[in-house]
C-alpha cells in the first residue's frame, strides 16, 4: 500500500470465488477508496505527525460552514469520514494535501489489518456473549435455561470477583483482525477481496491498514 | 441475488464458466467429470448418479448428485461454476415432479428408480 497510511472502505458483503487450485474460498467484497489527503499533522504544529484523510463524498448542504471550510483548505470535496493515521515525519512529509489514496498498489497476497466496528447485539446473555452452556433443558431444571450458574463462593471471600462473564451489552464496539490476506484487487472498481469474514455490518465503515505483525 | 449488492453480482460474473455446462435439472441423471489433486498429479475421477437437487446463486450455484456405492448411499455437492469440473455428461433425463429429489433418500432398489423422459 503506498504512503504506508491506512485507507478507509465500506463493507459490502460475502461471495465467494475460486482459487488457482480450485478451491472455493470465503471472501468479503470492500469497496476501498479513493480516499483523499485533507490534512497533515506535523509534530511542530501538533505535537505529533499523522495524516488525516476523508472517504466517501458528502453533499454540500449536508456540511456546515466550519467543515466546509476544512475542505475547501485541502482543494477537496467535502467528506463523510475523515481519519487520521499516525506516521513517521518522513513518510508525512512526502505526502501532499489533496492527493488521492487509491488501492492501484494493493495486490493480491497481500497482508492486511482490517478495523470495523462489529454489529451490535444489544444486552445479551451469557450463551450468546461468553458461549456458556446454559443450564439442562429437562430433568427438573426449573426457569433456569439460560442462565450462567453461580457467580462465585461463599463467606470467602465474600464477594464475587471482578471481570465475572456476565450478562450485559455485545458488539458494536471496535474490532481489529489481524494478517487478512487480499485475495483480489479490481483496481478500477475501487473493490478488494478480503479472504474470509471481517468485522461490521454491510455498509459500515472498515479500515485497512498494513498489517502491523505482517 | 436477496441482499447482495450488484456490485459484487457484476464482479462475479468473470468467474463464470467460460462455456456452461449441458443443461440439466432434478431427475436427470449425470456424469460428472471431476479433476482430483493428488500431490503434483491432476487426474480426472466420474461420479455419476441422480441430480437430487440444484441450488441457483450466480457463481454460488452447487447442485448434488446422489448415487449408490456398494450398497451406501452417496451424495456429493458440486459448485456448478468449479474450474475442478473439466466436463458434465447429461446419461438420461428423469420425470419427476419435484425440484429437490430427497424423498430419494429414504428409498432403495427398485423404488428409487426414475422414469425417463423420451426413451422408449
Amino acid at each position: 500500500m503506498t504512503l504506508n497510511s491506512g485507507i478507509l472502505g465500506k463493507k459490502l458483503g460475502m461471495t465467494q470465488v475460486f482459487s488457482p487450485a480450485g478451491q472455493l474460498i470465503g471472501v468479503t467484497a470492500v469497496e476501498v477508496g479513493p480516499c483523499v489527503v485533507i490534512q497533515k499533522r506535523t509534530a511542530d504544529k501538533d505535537g505529533y505527525s499523522a495524516v488525516q484523510i476523508g472517504f466517501e463524498d458528502k453533499a454540500d448542504r449536508k456540511v456546515n460552514k466550519p467543515m466546509m471550510g476544512h475542505f475547501s483548505k485541502a482543494g477537496v470535496k467535502a467528506k463523510r469520514f475523515l481519519r487520521e493515521f499516525r506516521m513517521s515525519a518522513e513518510q508525512v512529509n512526502e505526502i501532499s494535501v489533496g492527493q488521492e489514496i487509491n488501492i492501484a498498489d494493493l495486490k493480491a497476497g497481500d497482508i492486511v489489518d482490517v478495523i470495523g466496528i462489529s454489529r451490535g447485539m444489544g444486552f445479551a446473555g451469557v450463551m450468546k456473549r461468553y458461549n456458556f452452556s446454559g443450564a439442562k433443558a429437562t430433568h427438573g431444571v426449573h426457569e433456569y435455561f439460560r442462565h450462567g450458574g453461580s457467580l462465585g463462593t461463599n463467606m470467602t471471600p465474600g464477594r464475587v470477583f471482578k471481570n465475572r462473564k456476565m450478562p450485559g451489552h455485545m458488539g458494536a464496539e471496535r474490532v481489529t483482525m489481524q494478517n487478512v490476506e487480499v485475495v483480489r484487487v479490481f483496481a478500477q472498481d475501487n473493490i478488494v477481496y478480503l479472504r474470509g469474514p471481517i468485522p461490521g455490518a454491510k455498509n459500515s465503515l472498515v479500515t485497512l491498514r498494513p498489517a502491523v505483525k505482517g | 441475488m436477496a441482499g447482495c449488492p450488484m456490485k459484487i453480482f457484476e464482479l462475479e460474473q468473470e468467474m463464470l464458466r467460460p462455456r456452461p455446462l449441458p443443461p440439466f435439472r432434478a431427475g436427470d441423471t449425470v456424469r460428472v467429470h471431476y479433476k482430483i489433486r493428488e500431490g503434483e498429479k491432476v487426474r480426472t475421477q466420474v461420479f455419476e448418479g441422480v441430480v437430487i437437487r440444484q441450488h441457483r446463486g450466480g457463481l454460488r450455484s452447487t447442485f448434488t448428485v446422489r448415487k449408490i456405492s456398494y450398497g451406501v448411499g452417496v451424495e456429493r455437492v458440486f459448485p456448478t461454476h468449479s474450474p475442478m469440473i473439466d466436463k458434465l455428461e447429461v446419461k438420461a433425463r428423469g420425470r419427476v415432479r419435484q425440484a429437490r429429489l430427497y424423498y430419494l433418500r429414504d428409498l432403495r432398489g427398485k423404488a428409487a428408480r426414475i422414469r425417463e423422459i423420451g426413451v422408449r
